[in-house]
């Protein structure tokens, strides 16, 4: 049976305080890691690119929040506030960015291509949509195990809705029915290129429909709408109601890596609604509803900025691997490595 | 009673499937239907809900099977034909191919490939892909030549840990017969010494080993005894024997269906003569398909591609160099 598509609005008075101190707080964290990650970029300390979600962290943070034990996340480029929701440790991130040998990915991959499969935390490789029908295949093999109420979330940008990837994973988890939930930032810009030039349709909220599948849409720079809608959506994912398309409007508050410095970006989008600063909404809000004082907030930053130094110092000590110790080995069957390399014996 | 090439990769996954409950099928047609070619046949009544027929999305296709593995399945999917699976290329080579070694996670996944030219297939069913995927690093490639293999590699294929791109050739599906299945199997990733001989070595794989093994009939009649080596996998490729039977013979042929450019061929020559240059009489020698699209008329594929007659007239101008 086809879904239809509710675009849902969602009144902001039923939202659980304590949940949204927890948000707000990871969303505090995760600003201050690519605070800390743009300013080791602009020292030299990183090799190769940083690739932030500064002015997505309300939205990623929502993403990952409702998730539990045994579900699954695949975030991509701009989730560092949702990879913390869900586990990832600032530790890891930066011994991700440094290359040290004791991070997740030790070395053989970097910056925001991290991830810990087995604990349903996905690691996205650089190709947009990709990740759409892997999320979608744990989904399937833990139904095929006769596991029920285990939720799948992943992310994508508007750039990424014109894959082909994106498109044939999310149609296929609609045929498959699986507990999908597809979480669109529209940011505005895929890199350089506007939405304009990428899509024709009047709202990406309209290819829900399409799939047959349930949308919803928000305010992402909104932390309170944000976590509603993802409740909503994750809810009813895990209750068997199939996949759920989350479209949030926002803007991707820096360039796409920090390279760049965003010059492109419609000087008029920055000063509108769009273009807001969701920490400094999240702090209104918490404020507004006697959820939390200045000073609580002010004392939380301090104490975010101190473990972001704490786990830096820590990954800054860690050594990289040595190439030496590697068993340079891409398949785990040892009898089947196929052992002819010219470097081999240098 | 005998049993076909086809039969040999059906009854594989059957077995696979009743001795592994973490083990499905997912492709298209694959369900009711019984696949394009019947290699699933029967299987989706017997194995309810583990026999999937899948939108026509070679991409989430494999996608599904990567992600499936990482929770623990151990997916087949069918590629339809071998040439569609460039649409699941990325999530073969770029998603499959890194997991292991990015994130120490393995990924047992079969990516069956119904390769290799027929009789007016045209250019876009008559595919060989082993050599661009045995390019990528973190896949096994196995192109199994004989209805023995076809059985027991593929059971191996689903018992490794790691992703097997399975070319499986649609010449040998239904003419290619045993007397019955294998009990044994020798090792994947050894080659397999199909034809003894002290002259001259051909290297081969999949249909083409039936090519050069009518070659190398034919040459006897000449008083030649040509040694035939059935590679069995292209990756890992089994250097240590072509080098021992080159060294046995000193004149070396490679013999594929593929296209020549950078291909298995190209690599089993340059082993041959960075590793052992010494080991040879005369120049190496190789045959491959033609550098064009596969034709569609017979005449035409039929020289678009080596042949046992062409093979021979090869062999003969190796022997006298």
């Amino acid at each position: 049976m086809v879904t239809a598509v509710k675009a849902k609005s969602v009144a902001c008075n039923d939202l659980d305080p304590a949940l949204l101190v927890r948000a707000y707080r990871v969303m505090l964290l995760a600003r201050a890691t690519e605070d800390k990650l743009a300013s080791l970029y602009r020292a030299g300390m990183i090799k190769g690119g940083v690739f932030l979600g500064k002015g997505q962290e309300a939205l990623s943070t929502a993403s990952s929040i409702f998730l539990q034990k045994g579900d699954i996340f695949g975030p991509l480029i701009r989730d560092q506030a949702g990879r913390l929701a869900f586990g990832d440790t600032v530790l890891d991130t930066f011994r991700t960015y440094l290359g040290s040998a004791k991070g997740p990915m030790r070395g053989r991959d970097g910056n925001i291509h991290r991830g810990r499969p087995r604990e349903g935390y996905y690691a996205m490789i650089s190709h947009l949509g990709a990740l759409v029908p892997v999320v979608a295949g744990g989904l399937y093999a833990r139904r095929l195990r006769g596991e029920t109420g285990v939720v799948g979330v992943t992310s994508i940008g508007d750039g990424g809705t014109s894959t082909g990837a994106f498109h044939e994973g999310v149609n296929l988890a609609a045929v498959e029915r699986l507990p999908l939930v597809v979480v669109v930032a529209n940011n505005q810009y895929a890199y350089s290129t506007p939405n304009s030039r990428q899509f024709a349709c009047a709202d990406l909220l309209d290819k829900a429909a399409g799939y047959g599948i349930a949308g919803f849409k928000c305010d992402g720079t909104d932390p309170i709408a944000s976590l509603e809608t993802l409740q909503l959506a994750v809810q009813a994912a895990r209750e068997g109601h199939g996949p759920q398309m989350v479209v949030a409007t926002l803007l991707r508050l820096v360039g796409h890596g920090e390279h760049d410095d965003a010059g492109y970006v419609d000087a008029a989008l920055r000063q509108a609604n769009v273009g807001r600063d969701c920490l400094e909404v999240g702090a209104r809000q918490l404020i507004g509803s006697d959820f939390a004082t200045a000073e609580e907030i002010a004392v939380w930053t301090k104490e975010t900025q101190a473990e972001v130094e704490g786990a830096l110092n820590i990954a800054q000590r860690e050594k990289g691997p040595d190439p030496a110790d590697e068993d340079w080995q891409a398949i785990s069957t040892e009898r089947l490595v196929d052992g002819h390399h010219d470097l081999e014996d240098e | 009673m005998s049993v076909t090439y086809l039969e040999a990769i059906r009854a594989a996954q059957e077995k696979a499937l009743t001795d592994d409950p973490r083990v499905f099928i997912y492709g298209q047609d694959v369900g009711a239907f019984g696949g394009a070619f019947k290699a699933t046949k029967n299987l989706a009544a017997e194995f309810p809900g583990r026999v999937m027929d899948a939108p026509l999305s070679e991409d989430a296709i494999v996608g599904l099977a990567v992600g499936a593995a990482i929770e623990g399945a151990r997916p087949i999917v069918e590629m339809q034909f071998a040439d569609f699976s460039t649409v699941g290329f990325n999530q073969i080579v770029n998603q499959a191919a890194t997991l292991y070694y990015r994130t120490e996670v393995p990924c047992p996944i079969v990516v069956r490939l119904p390769s290799g030219g027929t009789l007016g297939a045209g250019p876009f069913h008559s595919q060989s892909m082993e050599a661009v995927y045995a390019h990528y690093p973190g896949l096994v490639v196995m192109t199994p030549a004989t209805v023995e293999d076809a059985y027991s590699m593929m059971l191996e294929a689903v018992a490794i840990d790691d992703p097997v791109i399975f070319c499986e050739h649609k010449l040998l599906y239904y003419h290619l017969k045993a007397d019955k299945l294998p009990d044994t199997a020798q090792p994947v990733g050894k080659a397999r010494i199909a034809r003894a001989g002290r002259d001259a070595t051909v290297v081969t794989y999949s249909a083409m080993l039936h090519e050069s093994l009518q070659a190398a009939e034919d040459l006897l009649e000449d008083g030649w005894q040509i040694e035939v080596i059935d590679l069995r996998t292209v990756k890992p490729l089994d250097t240590d024997t072509i080098l021992a039977s080159v060294a046995r013979t000193g004149r070396l042929l490679v013999v594929g269906e593929a296209w020549p450019w950078g291909g298995v061929n190209a690599e089993v020559i340059s082993r041959v003569a960075t590793e052992g240059f010494g080991l040879l009489d005369a120049a190496p020698m190789r045959l491959n398909a033609r550098d064009t699209p596969v034709p569609y008329h017979p005449d035409l594929w039929a020289a678009h591609r080596p042949t046992a007659s062409v093979i021979a007239a090869r062999l003969r101008q190796l022997l006298t160099q």
